[in-house]
């Protein structure tokens, strides 16, 4: 799960961290009043769940609360990636003389945290780390030992930080050491984490990323949990318990299984189809999930058929067919749908499909065909 | 870098020459963490029938009870430490909801078991890490989790997997998906290609086991002829697998999944995401094919490449 900025700021700042002054705002009105409360040149930042707001033009400074009033009004409402603008944050803008790096992530190979310094911080961060990885001091973290102070003096040094930064650094670092660990984050960093004029150090923006894993217990981030996907769709399966990613073509594709329906895509595209969505069902799912998924799939109103790719282990054929067979006769269904089923009692699923409108396939690459078929012939056809 | 464990296994020296598997066999002792739970003791039931050596369960509070299906009872215990005081269980697999995971992994190596193979999905990742800590300090093997299992066919089958569908040989399989790998087992399978072991390392981002891991201990099977890699988008588990391919006498076949998958998109798996331009499919097959390791195109081609490869 992904959180604003300002919510970052709200935890970072429980956990002692200097953040600039400031509050979110949803109107331009709002955003005047508060930049005229803090007397001061502010920023306004967009608050959307995506990365690269400052080159999209969604932070702007304001030295006035008229020229803040300005930039809300180009920044709320605008798109950001295909993400809307709802809300700003409006905080006192910052004396930068440096700005640094610092964060924590998963590193999957290492199967450890790695906690990553840098003296060249702000907005080209990546790009820094992709031409110059150099210029990162990395550590991977034992989690037995957590981040000790021998540690962050090591950092501070390998990043090649000025003699300031590397003894302010300490409290910014053992901070989000432990917001990482206390909120199960994937990814906490802050960045930049500004040196100001008056050789004090500041955390200007903040990120973090919540492990979807560890939700259940951490009950008081569910205010700061909403609707995240772009898609209404996305939104509507999430909600209804499915597994479901939109995609761009016009064939639903639903399976058992991640890589299982990840295969059925490319060997669908391969077939020279264009599948509409990743669909999938999971293992052991009765018939009202078979029916669930078919009436989601079908709110893409893109969909001109269906391929079901099924290989039963846990997941049962019969239990497929029925839900298959209680979608054809409770839903107004004009799309073809081809079933492939196999494995765990197919042989019985298949039994109850005979007579139905299904198109039954034997293998994967032939289930593919076959839907690849009918829909292009539909689309010729009218 | 490979771990160096299984050399310090239980059965490995003794029965190196004459095993045909990694890690399991018939006489793996096996418990079972969960087991009076709705899945758990379906699984009990369905390993039990295909021939596993299940000797205990635990489910606190149980203790004391018995589950019986066919001629086999199996007592359940309160702790694994009683458990395997009881049976000398020696691996475990582990059925609990997400949240109990990391406790249930914790109890299992405390107790002594070498072994873990653990089904649950969503366990919280900073768990896992400190559960793999753990086990390297006491040097054990987990696989998954998120996994479906492992089985090494007509011997001992740990985990969801459907049995009936893999036959005894010689090709070893290790995938990060379940019911793919019963595709590809399926092709192999009808093609006369039985298999040493199959290992499911899970979808997870921080697994037990990884591709490296496993490979070595194929290599190190003198009845695994040939191996079958599937992987899929996300991370970079499979180039690293791919360099250490280079240093294999062992063939091996590769798979990979998601090859339409757009960036940003979580594919199921909690590990099956593109990041970026990290972790695609085109990189990590290029990274395979310049180990030298054929990759099928589709799942029904993996037992053509694997009869080209046994032949070189």
């Amino acid at each position: 799960m992904k959180i604003h900025e300002y919510q970052a700021k709200e935890i970072f700042a429980k956990y002692g961290v200097p953040i600039p002054p400031g509050r979110v705002a949803t109107t331009p009105d709002e955003v005047a009043q508060i930049a005229g409360e803090i007397g001061k040149p502010v920023v306004v930042k967009a608050q959307v769940h995506v990365g690269g707001r400052g080159k999209a033009g969604g932070i702007k400074l304001g030295k006035t609360p008229e020229e803040a009033r300005a930039a809300a009004e180009q920044i709320i409402g605008m798109d950001i990636k295909g993400l809307k603008v709802e809300q700003v944050l409006v905080e006192a803008a910052a004396d930068i003389k440096e700005e640094y790096y610092i964060g924590i992530t998963t590193d999957r190979a290492a199967r450890r945290n790695i906690v990553m310094v840098s003296a060249a911080g702000g907005i080209d961060i990546e790009e820094v780390a992709a031409s110059t990885p150099e210029k990162i001091a990395r550590l991977h973290l034992d989690p037995a030992l957590g981040l000790q102070d021998f540690q962050i003096r090591q950092l501070a040094y390998d990043a090649k930080l000025p003699a300031a930064a590397t003894k302010g650094i300490g409290p910014f670092l053992k901070a989000l050491y432990k917001v990482y660990v206390d909120y199960d984050c994937s990814l906490a960093e802050i960045n930049p984490l500004v040196l100001t004029g008056e050789g004090t150090l500041i955390a200007a923006d903040a990120k973090i990323n919540i492990d979807d894993n560890a939700l259940f217990r951490h009950k008081d981030l569910a205010q700061y949990q909403e609707a995240q996907e772009e898609d209404p769709i996305e939104a509507e399966a999430h909600k209804r318990g499915l597994t479901y990613v939109r995609l761009e073509g016009d064939i639903g594709i639903i399976g058992n299984g991640a890589g299982l329906v990840m295969t059925t895509l490319d060997v669908v595209q391969r077939e020279g189809g264009r599948p509409a969505n990743f669909l999938d069902i999971g293992g052991g799912a009765k018939a009202e999930v078979v029916r669930t998924a078919i009436d989601t799939v079908l709110l893409d109103k893109n969909v001109k058929g269906i391929f079901f790719n099924i290989f039963g282990g846990i997941t049962r054929g019969d239990e497929v067919a029925k839900g298959m067979l209680d979608a054809m006769s409770t839903m107004d269904i004009k799309v073809p749908i081809v079933v492939r089923l196999t494995g765990t009692r197919a042989a019985e699923g298949l039994k109850l499909l005979e007579g139905s409108a299904l198109t039954p396939a034997a293998t994967m690459q032939e289930g593919a065909q076959k839907i690849v078929g009918l829909v292009n012939n539909a689309g010729q056809a009218a | 870098m490979r771990r160096n464990w299984p050399q310090a296994g239980h059965f490995y020296e003794a029965e190196k020459l004459k095993r045909m598997s990694i890690l399991i066999n018939k006489d793996t002792k096996v418990l079972v963490q969960g087991v009076t739970g709705r899945e758990g003791e379906f699984h009990t039931r369905a390993m039990l029938d295909y021939g596993t050596n299940v000797v205990a369960g635990v489910t606190p509070g149980k203790g004391g009870q018995f589950i019986e299906q066919n001629d086999d009872t199996v007592p359940v215990f309160n702790t694994v430490k009683e458990a395997v005081a009881m049976t000398g269980a020696d691996t475990s697999v582990i059925f609990v909801p997400p949240p109990f995971g990391a406790d249930a992994i914790f109890e299992a190596v405390d107790a002594g078991i070498q072994g873990i193979v653990c089904i649950t999905e969503g366990i919280p990742i900073q768990d896992m890490m400190k559960c793999y800590r753990f086990l390297q300090e006491r040097s054990g093997w987990m696989v998954g989790p998120n996994c479906p299992g492992l089985i090494t066919p007509g011997e001992c089958k740990i985990g969801i997997m459907p049995g009936d569908i893999f036959s005894p040989g010689n090709i070893g399989i290790v995938s990060r998906s379940g019911t793919l790998t019963y595709e590809i087992v399926d092709e192999l399978t009808r093609a006369g290609m039985g298999q040493s072991t199959c290992v499911g390392i899970g979808g997870d981002p921080i697994i037990g086991s990884s591709f490296v891991d496993v490979l070595g201990w194929f290599e190190e099977d003198p009845a695994t002829h040939a191996v079958v890699m599937s992987g899929e988008i996300g991370g970079n588990d499979e180039e690293k697998a791919a360099e250490f391919i280079k240093t294999m006498k062992t063939p091996v076949v590769g798979f990979i999944a998601g090859k339409t998958a757009p960036p940003g998109k979580r594919m199921g798996h909690a590990g099956a995401i593109v990041s970026g331009s990290a972790g695609t499919a085109q990189a990590k097959i290029e990274a395979l094919n310049a180990a030298g390791v054929t990759v099928a195109d589709l799942p029904n081609q993996v037992p053509e490449l694997v009869r080209k490869a046994l032949q070189k």
